[in-house]
Formats: structure tokens, sequence, C-alpha cells
């Protein structure tokens, strides 16, 4: 069974994002960390760069695939979880701690209409 | 296209809660635990994979041997009854249509174990070289890969219980399972129906593959975990084999072998005997004495990068040399490994290269096959 806790919000493409005032932190779903299993290596945007809602900005690999990750909402990276660069098993043994991917300083209006909360991402995954 | 297939074992990998993927054709398990823990397991214990997939092909009748050594490239005549070969079978080019495996399984009789996606080509090319080889037809090609499913079990601690399997000596030679030696097989009695045993894998780890009817299949795959348990036996996948056999360098059909590339190529001229006349010869004789144009090689990365994918260009300075054929996370060296077909001058091992990957170059050595050698 997944752990989806209550408090975060989900996107249909396996991201989760908590919102801390204008910023936010995101990294990729318990789920998501299973469906992959055996992460070696993730790719992260660098800090800077401003991301459209739903652009492409890094890839998460396991052994058999490579995955690409996207921003699940605008923003612009203002830092990202260099740890992962050495340890990404982090993603797969702590997926919402330690494996979180990168910090986002939202734009002003961030639209968060298309994002699921728990129960919404349980039922996408065929429930928990 | 068709659904995929299913292998008698299919209930029997979801109750292990296995996730499963389309290979060649089939609905095979990729992983059940994790492809890491399940590598780790074969090299370090047991591990059972299901191989149900693969193709089995009877060659019988007076003139078996004499077909098959005008057919393959390697030389059934050397083979003693219960001995097994590793072999290739080219098209006219010398171009690779299948690699497979030969056992001698009575005088005039053998056993192919073919490559799943290739059983239908397989057959039809063997029965049509079977009519242009003789007009009087004694030479049969049967199909019994419908009939047969078959297991892989692999590992150093395999030897401590597969024997416990029979209770008969074997039907052609040997005592017990773990008298066989390495590239030998018998025939053993479980359930009352014949199993094949050879001492055979494509893990670079001691072990076996036992080939039975698929009435008795899982049963004695449940047997097998049960013998082996106090051994720290696990079911493994797919994904595990794919990244056991490339630590090993072991070429896989549709990636490292096709109809355009030769065994010469891919490097396995060892397997080619050119002191005999099989079909493909002449350009593979022609071949090897010009030096092929492009070999297989081994790499492993030298520093951090992404796993390397089938696909990826390889470079040396500003030349682009070759491409990825296969490449992976070695879970065994805990860096990127893969195998490559490089141009000549370039295929050297201990040349220092560069994998691109998404537009970035990563460093990387041609190394000797295996890559991965018990300390």
């Amino acid at each position: 069974m997944s752990n989806i806790p209550d408090h975060l919000k989900y996107t249909t493409s396996h991201e989760w994002i908590r919102i801390e005032g204008d910023s936010a932190v995101i990294g990729i779903t318990d789920h998501a960390q299973a469906e992959l299993t055996d992460i070696v290596y993730v790719e992260l945007p660098e800090v800077g760069r401003t991301l459209a809602a739903g652009e492409g900005c890094g890839v998460v690999e396991s052994v058999k695939t490579a995955s690409d990750l996207y921003a699940p909402i605008a923003g612009e990276i203002t830092e990202i979880n260099s740890a992962l660069e050495d340890a990404p098993e982090q993603v797969n043994e702590s997926p919402y701690e330690d494996g979180w991917f990168f910090k986002m300083k939202l734009t002003s209006d961030p639209d968060l209409a298309g994002m699921l909360d728990a129960a919404g991402y349980a039922s996408q995954i065929g429930g928990s | 296209m068709a659904d995929p297939r299913r292998t008698a074992l299919f209930e029997t990998h979801q109750a292990l809660g296995a996730r499963c993927i389309d290979f060649g054709g089939w609905e095979m398990p990729v992983q059940y635990t994790g492809i890491v823990d399940e590598h780790c397991t074969v090299r370090e214990a047991c591990g059972l994979f299901d191989i149900s997939h693969m193709g089995e092909l009877m060659v019988g009748g007076a003139r078996a041997t004499e077909f098959l050594d005008s057919t393959l490239t390697n030389t059934a005549s050397n083979l003693a009854v219960g001995d097994a070969q590793y072999s290739l079978m080219c098209n006219d080019r010398g171009g690779v249509l299948d690699d497979l495996y030969v056992y001698r399984i009575a005088r005039e009789v053998y056993l192919l174990v073919v490559n799943a996606s290739r059983i239908t080509q397989d057959l039809a090319e063997l029965q049509r070289l079977v009519a242009e080889f003789e007009s009087t037809r004694t030479v049969n090609v049967v199909d019994e890969s419908d009939n047969l499913s078959a297991v892989a079990l692999q590992g150093p601690y395999v030897n401590r219980f597969v024997s416990q399997l029979f209770t008969m000596p074997g039907l052609i030679a040997v005592e017990r399972p773990t008298a066989l030696e390495k590239n030998q097989i018998d025939v053993f009695i479980f359930e009352g129906k014949e199993v094949y045993v050879s001492r055979t894998g494509y893990t670079g780890e001691d072990g076996f593959e036992l080939i039975a009817p698929n009435d008795v299949i899982t049963t004695l795959w449940e047997r097998l975990m049960e013998l082996g348990q106090e051994h720290g036996i696990k079911p493994a996948g797919l994904g595990a084999r794919d990244t056991l056999r490339l630590e090993m360098g072991y070429p896989l059909y549709g990636h490292e072998l096709n109809e355009e590339v030769t065994p010469l190529e891919a490097g396995l001229g060892y397997f080619v005997d050119m002191e005999k006349s099989f079909r493909g010869r002449g350009e593979l004789g022609y071949q090897k004495n010009e030096g092929p144009t492009r070999r297989n090689m081994a790499f492993a990365m030298t520093a951090k990068s992404p796993p390397p994918r089938e696909g990826y260009p390889v470079w040396i300075g500003e030349d682009k040399v070759g491409t990825v054929t296969s490449g992976t996370q070695s879970p065994s060296l805990k860096t990127g490994i893969g195998m490559a077909y490089i141009n000549q001058p370039y295929a050297k091992p201990g040349a220092e290269i560069e994998i691109e990957i998404r537009e970035r170059r990563f460093p990387a050595e041609l190394r000797k096959k295996p890559l991965y050698q018990k300390s």
C-alpha cells in the first residue's frame, strides 16, 4: 500500500508538492518510487531556472528505465537536493522527506486547480 | 498486435506479486522484489527464473548431426550424447538469424533452445533447409515449444539442493544433476514426466536449466522454492536476468545480435568453426580475412553518470565511433556498464571513450568481457 500523506498536493504524473508560503517543495510519490524501484540516478534542473507548469525539468533513472520529471507548478528553482547526486536511493527510502527533489519560488498567483488532494491521488493510482 | 502469451507459471508469478512486461510477445515477470535485490540474490545465493518463453525445437533423424553441422556455425558432431554447445544460425550473408543452445540428447536427436521472438522464423528456416539438405526427408524438425516450460535455477548455492528434486538417476549418464559438468544435459523423472536438466545458464553463476512438460512445471517451481528456502532462494525476473547477463557480456538477440551483424562482429568467433562448411561460411571467411569493420565491446563508465542505454552514441574525441546496444547500472560493480558496436580501429580494451547521454558526454572505458568476475 502506498503512503499518501494528507498534507500534500499531487499531480497525475506522480509528483508531490508541499506549499510553504510563496515557495514549494517538490518530490515524487511513494507510489512512483515503488513503481520505478532501485533509483540509481536523478538529474535535477539548475537553480535559477524558471519553469512553466508541466515543463520537463529532469530525469529519474532506475536500473531498468529513465523517466522524465515535470514541474508540477510554475516558478523559479531556488534550491535542489544535491544529496541525491551521491545518494539517489534516498528517493526510494524516504520519498517525502530526505528524497525531496527541488524547491521553487512560486509565481504571484499559483494555479493549484489542477492538483489532486490525497484522496484524489489515491483514487487515480487505484486506491490505497 | 495480438494479446501477449502467458506461460504456465503466470498465476504463480501473480501470487508472488510480480510486475510483468511484454517480452518477445510474452507477458513475463520483470521483477518481484526489485532488480537489484534479485540480481544480488543470484550472485550470492540462488534465484529461480521462468524461461518458459524460450523455444524448444527437436531435430532428429539419421542425418541430424550432418544437417546441423551444415546449418549452424558450431560443430554438433563434436558433441557426445549428453553434451551441449552454444551456436548460431546465420543467413547467406553471415548475418545472425538466431543464437541458440544445441543439446545432443541421443545419437541423432538434438534439442535446440532458441529465442522466444525467433521460434517461428527458426522453425520455418530449419524446415526449408532440411528440404534443401536432402530429398528423402529423414531429418525432422519439430517445435515442442507449446508443450514445454522451462526454469533457470542460478547461483552459488543451487548445487546444495537441486539433486533432491529427483529420486532416480539420469536416463543418459549421470547419477544426479550435480554430477553434470558445465554444458552437460541429462533427463530425469519428475512426477512421472521426463525433465531435461542441463548445467547451463545466462548469469555467469553456477546453475541449471530445467525443461519440463507444462503440466508439471508449477509443481517443479514450488518444489524448488521449498528446497531452496533455507539457502535463500528468491524468484528472479527478466530485469535481473538482463543485468546479470550484461555483467558477463553475454549477447541478447535483438540488441547485440540481428540479421545485419555477423558472429565475428559480435565477438563470437569462438563459436564459429571455420574448418567446416555451413550456411554463411563464405561471407564469414571473407570477413575473417579482411577483419570485421566493427566489433561488439563491453564498456564501463569511469565517472558518475546516468546509466548508459541502448542507442546512445559512442565518441572518441570528435569521431562518433559506435552505438550502445545494451546498457544498465551494474548492481555488482555499482557503475554504468554496457555493450556497444565500435568501429575499427577503435575497438580495443582499455580505450577511453565517451557515451553521449541527453546531449552530454560522460567518460567510459572499453573493457574485456566479462565485466564482472567473482572475487
